[in-house]
């Protein structure tokens, strides 16, 4: 599902070269629920930015789906943002402009989809989430856990192979953290692969792997017991 | 189909700042405004003045004699001489490519002392005797009765054309002048027909204290024998009518015994050379508004350029967004270039509506109030130029918007997102 193979990635601040990721060798399979763990300016976002197709990497490879991702164009890449992959944030990144439900829909009106049929869809997306109530409502009226069930329900509604999410509980109390993380351990049993970037034991901890990321490398792999 | 959520989007951003939005779609409204509104006039000023000329046949010529300044043949120099009805058949036998060809003579006219007669009713008026043929080029409005015809020069009848201003001195407001007769250099002449001028302002003002008469009566009835005042020629529309004058006035030299280098001794007025001369006047009016408006149009539409930058910038984050959801460069940009056409479009159309109604106004009023100027008349605004100008304002907002749509694609998403 997703294989990386010495991937290095650096960045360049005016004259100081920042290496970040120094040759990772990864494998997830599909249905996997995973989190990445590691301290500030280990790499995790990084990583997580360059499995979700918003950053490049310089050396080694990544497969996605057995396709190589590497020199995409910005239109083929956004297709495959599209189409494969969600993303969670830690800041929710809704649109303040948008409803909770045209907020939900949004990735299938890049897919050309009708506005009828894609709000129909977002609707049930929210059902799942337990948040139908909302669905008229404007981001800046919803709670943080409401916010966050907005922005799961719009990583799932175009059906992707695999959910990145970089710290989706960062900014919740911790009831609704784990709300939040039985949520995705639902999805999970889904079949869609989750990848978790966290900090958090407690979070990782529900988990079912946990690879600690040290200063662009991997520390360690474990497959936890649950 | 149409798209809510792109208009959803616009809506939004444009509200974001409505002051900042508001004068940015004003910048474009008064360059609009301004090129519509100069459009107008110069069309209002070009009205007035081409108004001046009438039907004037443009490609025509008057040849008439001044005194000689070279000695020739034996004349002395400062020779006054005369055109004679030889001259008439003579050039219609020799120069060829004449449409129309129209020998005139003048008698009277105003500052000199009452010359027709009605009754107790008198007043000095200018008195031409012509041919048919004056009537095509240089028209008046026949209102009743008819112009002077062939036979009328043949049996040298005793019958005139009044203008209206020459009806209004002699007749009572409720006579009726067809018939009736008035008095000329002690001759009674029926009036045949009553005209009024085609011309605006003083010059068709003047027109209309004219009387006409056939050329051979005039001849007769001022004891002028066979003399010519001068020629009005007109050439046919595809023939320059400065060939024309030039062999006319080369033939006149020969008939009359005056030296061919000698330019002083015919004097002759060429319309063509004006007209043209007035159209390049006009032509550099239009180029000039044009400068003008696009000038202006131009600073509106990069301040929507600029603005659209700004826009661009305060919303990096929420195109990140965008994108890392899937929305491709065409759509961000697509989103982007709409707005800015949106803006342009909208503020432009405007102009063009307060501009053009601004003109109508103008010009309706100059018809209520009766203003009949020389100079400015019926200001309006071609329909194919506020079309034209339309699409510019389309095109331009494209442009507007091109430079901020590829800024906002050109960022890394990953950046665009991180950024607050």
């Amino acid at each position: 599902m997703i294989e990386l193979k010495g991937l290095h990635k650096s960045y360049i601040t005016g004259n100081n070269k920042l290496h970040v990721l120094k040759g990772l060798d990864l494998i997830i399979e599909q249905g996997e629920l995973v989190s990445v763990m590691g301290s500030s300016g280990s790499g995790k976002s990084t990583l997580l930015n360059v499995l979700g197709i918003l950053d490049s990497y310089d050396n080694g490879s990544y497969k996605l789906n057995n396709t190589l991702m590497s020199n995409l164009t910005e239109k083929k890449a956004a297709h495959f943002r599209n189409n494969m992959i969600g993303f969670v944030f830690q800041s929710f990144n809704l649109i303040s402009f948008k409803n909770a439900m045209e907020n939900v829909a949004l990735p299938l009106y890049y897919q050309r989809v009708g506005r009828k049929t894609r709000n129909k869809i977002a609707m049930e997306y929210l059902d799942k989430m337990g948040i139908k109530d909302w669905a008229e409502h404007m981001p800046n009226e919803l709670s943080g856990g409401q916010k966050q069930r907005v922005a799961i329900a719009r990583a799932m509604i175009s059906k992707p192979k695999v959910i990145l999410a970089d710290e989706p509980t960062g900014a919740l109390d911790s009831t609704t953290s784990l709300e939040v993380m039985d949520l995705f351990r639902e999805i999970n049993k889904s079949g869609i692969t989750m990848i978790i970037v966290t900090h958090e034991r407690d979070i990782s901890e529900k988990t079912n792997r946990i690879i600690q990321l040290k200063d662009g490398i991997i520390e360690s792999d474990l497959i936890s017991k649950n | 189909m149409f798209d809510t959520d792109k208009w959803q989007e616009i809506y939004y951003s444009l509200k974001q700042n409505k002051l900042r939005s508001f004068l940015t779609a004003f910048g474009v409204f008064w360059g609009i405004f301004m090129l519509i509104v100069m459009l107008g006039s110069g069309n209002g000023l070009q009205n007035g003045v081409t108004q001046g000329f009438g039907d004037f046949a443009t490609n025509s010529v008057f040849i008439w004699t001044q005194r000689t300044t070279v000695e020739y043949k034996g004349f002395p120099k400062g020779r006054f001489f005369n055109y004679n009805n030889a001259d008439i058949t003579a050039i219609q036998k020799n120069i060829k490519n004449i449409r129309y060809l129209a020998p005139r003579l003048r008698a009277g006219g105003f500052g000199g002392g009452d010359n027709v007669i009605r009754g107790l009713n008198s007043g000095a008026f200018q008195i031409s005797g012509d041919y048919p043929a004056m009537n095509l080029i240089d028209p008046i409005n026949i209102d009743k009765g008819r112009f002077i015809n062939d036979i009328d020069i043949e049996q040298k009848r005793k019958i005139v054309i009044i203008g209206t201003r020459v009806q209004e001195a002699l007749f009572e407001p409720d006579e009726d002048p067809m018939g009736e007769y008035i008095r000329i250099q002690g001759v009674y002449f029926k009036v045949a027909g009553i005209f009024s001028s085609k011309k605006s302002g003083e010059q068709g003002d003047r027109e209309n204290q004219g009387i006409y008469m056939p050329f051979t009566t005039l001849q007769k009835t001022y004891n002028y024998g066979d003399i010519v005042g001068f020629f009005a020629i007109t050439a046919y529309d595809n023939v320059s009518v400065s060939k024309v004058e030039e062999e006319t006035i080369k033939l006149l030299k020969q008939r009359h015994l005056i030296a061919p280098e000698d330019d002083q001794a015919i004097g002759h007025f060429n319309v063509e050379k004006e007209f043209k001369q007035m159209k390049g006047v006009f032509l550099g009016i239009d180029g000039l508004i044009w400068l003008v408006g696009i000038g202006t149009l131009l600073a509106g539409v990069i301040g929507v350029s600029n603005i659209m930058l700004v826009i661009v910038k305060e919303r990096t984050k929420e195109i990140g967004i965008q994108r890392a959801i899937g929305a491709t460069p065409v759509k961000i940009m697509s989103q982007i270039i709409t707005e800015s056409i949106f803006i342009t479009a909208f503020a432009g159309y405007i102009g063009l509506v307060i501009g053009t109604g601004l003109i109508e106004l103008v010009s309706f009023a100059l018809i209520k109030f009766e203003v009949d100027s020389n100079m400015f008349r019926n200001p309006e605004v071609d329909f194919q130029v506020a079309v034209t100008a339309l699409l510019i304002l389309v095109i331009s907002g494209a442009f507007a918007g091109f430079i901020p749509a590829k800024r906002a694609v050109s960022i890394k998403p990953i950046d665009a997102l991180r950024s607050e």
